[in-house]
């Protein structure tokens, strides 16, 4: 059974189809990958896969178990990673941390220990005590991936999380990523960069206009040439 | 319920080290208050005016003297009207006072005080024999006019005086039958206006506490856009938290923070200041109230927003709109027409309250109508917030 299993899922604004009939399935330590260019439905498709938006229909399940925006059983077992950078800027890393600990129920030592294991990872646990706001753009983001992993998550969302990273930032990121895979988390990746979900990506899924064009692993969709295969399916025209 | 107290304390946590809290709920406020009781006189409680006397002898001693020990003037002898002009004319005395003949000394029957506020075209206080004349520094109408209500109140004083005698010496036959007078007309006074006045000290502190209030609760209100902007409204809504829960804790926070500020202005413009609030538990009731309804109502303005800056734009409109119109200010009598609007505002239902207590009233009153904003406010904003947080 995997992990996420997402079918026939759609979202619309108004008059705007943002995501149509989308499905995918990620398992445990399986890696997949979510492509497409600006606009086309990733970030939409993650939201409601986390829980954070409504969906107009579809399903979304989480090792079986049916979930939506007011399922906290199911959400406790996901780690979200946004694209932005998801921080307080005026509080430390341990705080921040520690609030999002205690909002996935930590608390006492068990939320201490974690937290030290988390800086540990991501390799902050030496400037944990100084303000986020004076951290550097690595930085910030590997602490936005340490929240993600706080509560030890069976899937782990990650949307675009190497954006603006410098190339030393983003090989820990990756390793990071490939390790806890191998631990067994299903993680579910959007990225940018066609030459991470090669080397990341156990499967992939292109997606554009909020439909899913192809899925497969990356080789079955072009690798070493993943870039030719996906502006194929996409198309050469700039998007917004 | 934990949940709620996390995003809680963290929101009082980042109010504190961005300095919002102290800044809009204690700093502003006070600094406006006393600036204002600085403008608009709120921080004389003595006159403290600076007098000169030419002559007088007999009004410095009664009327002067006895005012300048209690520490209300400060008194001069000058030798001369001429100089009496002079110093007022540079400001260095408020009010001279010019004798002609004593009134006491003299036969006139009348004596009469008058003033000029300019320097220098002073006009004299008695056309009888005996005169006081009140030289006047126009930079001072308040020690003015108080020079002026002293000297006319001498001449009056003296004028009973001489006419008491006058019938005494005019003998028995002179006097109506006081039996056929009308009875004397009582002087009454109606004090329960002036009762529910609030002092200029504790007006400004309550209006610009009130008036502030609205923006420390509209921060922390816009709070929710801000984190919806920067991606952490998602990953908290991502979290196994229940969402009406988060968006409870974000009106909380409003209304702790609120609060808090509300405390320590009250707690602090007393020593500060001079403020005096009323009886504590009507102030905790109508301070209470008063924070419900600002959240409710800064929390409903800004679910009909899309963004953060949006959201404090409207926000600021609606405060600043309702607090002038709701007497945060000046007084509502003030505004005309316009006064009629400051009853649908929770600024002119606290500031209503705290008359009524200074009064001895019951504030029953207005805490209902601002608990009326709260309860109608707060669940359409809950709702409103909800929904935008989730499409």
């Amino acid at each position: 059974m995997p992990v996420l299993e997402v079918t026939g899922l759609r979202k619309s604004y108004k008059d705007r189809l943002a995501v149509d009939d989308v499905g995918f399935a990620v398992g445990e330590g399986e890696t997949y990958g979510l492509l497409g260019p600006n606009g086309a439905g990733k970030t939409t498709t993650i939201s409601m896969v986390v829980g954070v938006l409504a969906r107009d229909a579809g399903e979304v399940r989480i090792d079986g178990r049916p979930h939506d925006t007011a399922s906290t059983s199911t959400k406790s077992v996901i780690g979200y990673v946004p694209q932005e950078l998801a921080l307080y800027p005026d509080l430390t890393a341990r705080e921040n941390l520690r609030f999002f600990a205690g909002l996935y129920g930590m608390r006492g030592g068990e939320a201490r220990r974690r937290i030290e294991e988390v800086l540990t990872t991501v390799g902050l646990a030496d400037r944990a005590g100084e303000a986020v706001g004076k951290y550097s753009g690595g930085m910030s983001r590997r602490l936005n991936i340490g929240i993600g992993l706080l509560n030890r998550p069976r899937l782990l969302v990650l949307d675009e999380p190497t954006a603006g990273v410098d190339p030393q930032s983003r090989t820990a990121i990756l390793d990071n990523v490939r390790s806890l895979a191998c631990d067994g988390i299903a993680v579910l990746y959007t990225t940018h960069y066609m030459e991470e979900a090669e080397r990341l990506c156990d499967r992939v899924g292109i997606i554009d206009g909020g439909r899913m064009l192809a899925e497969g692993s990356p080789r079955e969709l072009g690798a070493p040439d993943l870039e030719a295969a996906f502006l194929q399916l996409t198309g050469r025209a700039l998007r917004d | 319920m934990r949940a709620l107290i996390l995003i809680l304390l963290k929101d009082l946590r980042q109010r504190l080290r961005d300095g919002t809290l102290v800044i809009y709920a204690v700093a502003l406020p006070l600094g406006l208050a006393f600036l204002l009781n600085l403008v608009m006189g709120g921080s004389a409680q003595r006159l403290d005016a600076r007098y000169g006397v030419v002559g007088l002898p007999a009004f410095t001693e009664q009327v002067l003297r006895p005012m300048e020990a209690a520490g209300h003037i400060r008194l001069s002898r000058v030798a001369s009207a001429e100089q009496g002009r002079e110093l007022a004319g540079r400001g260095r005395l408020d009010a001279v006072f010019v004798g002609g003949p004593e009134p006491s000394a003299a036969a006139s029957e009348s004596s009469e005080a008058s003033r000029d506020p300019s320097a220098g075209s002073p006009e004299p206080a008695s056309a009888g024999a005996g005169s006081i004349e009140v030289i006047g520094s126009v930079d001072a109408p308040v020690a003015v006019q108080v020079a002026r209500e002293l000297a006319e109140s001498y001449a009056a004083a003296e004028r009973g005086e001489r006419l008491a005698l006058s019938v005494a010496d005019a003998g028995p036959e002179a006097v109506p039958d006081l039996r056929a007078l009308p009875e004397p007309i009582q002087l009454r006074q109606d004090t329960s206006l002036s009762v529910r006045q609030l002092d200029t000290r504790t007006y400004h502190v309550a209006g610009m506490g009130v008036f502030f209030l609205f923006f420390t609760v509209m921060l922390c209100v816009a709070g929710i856009f801000a984190e919806r902007d920067s991606g952490t409204l998602a990953r908290i809504m991502a979290a196994p938290v229940p969402g009406s829960l988060i968006m409870a804790a974000k009106l909380v926070g409003g209304v702790l923070t609120g609060l808090i500020g509300m405390a320590v202005l009250i707690v602090v413009s007393g020593p500060l200041l001079g403020a005096r609030w009323g009886d504590p538990a009507g102030v905790a009731a109508l301070v209470t109230a008063v924070v419900l309804a600002a959240t409710g109502l800064m929390a409903v303005v800004a679910t009909f927003t899309r963004t953060a800056e949006q959201a404090a734009n409207w926000q600021s409109v609606v405060a600043t709109v309702c607090g002038i119109v709701g007497g945060a200010f000046f007084s509502v009598g003030q505004l005309g027409g316009l006064a009629a609007f400051g009853a649908v505002t929770p600024h002119h239902w606290f500031m209503e309250g705290l008359a009524d207590l200074r009064g001895g009233g019951s504030v029953a009153l207005p805490v209902t109508v601002l608990l009326g904003f709260a309860v109608v406010g707060i669940p359409v904003a809950l709702a409103r917030l909800g929904r935008m947080a989730r499409a």
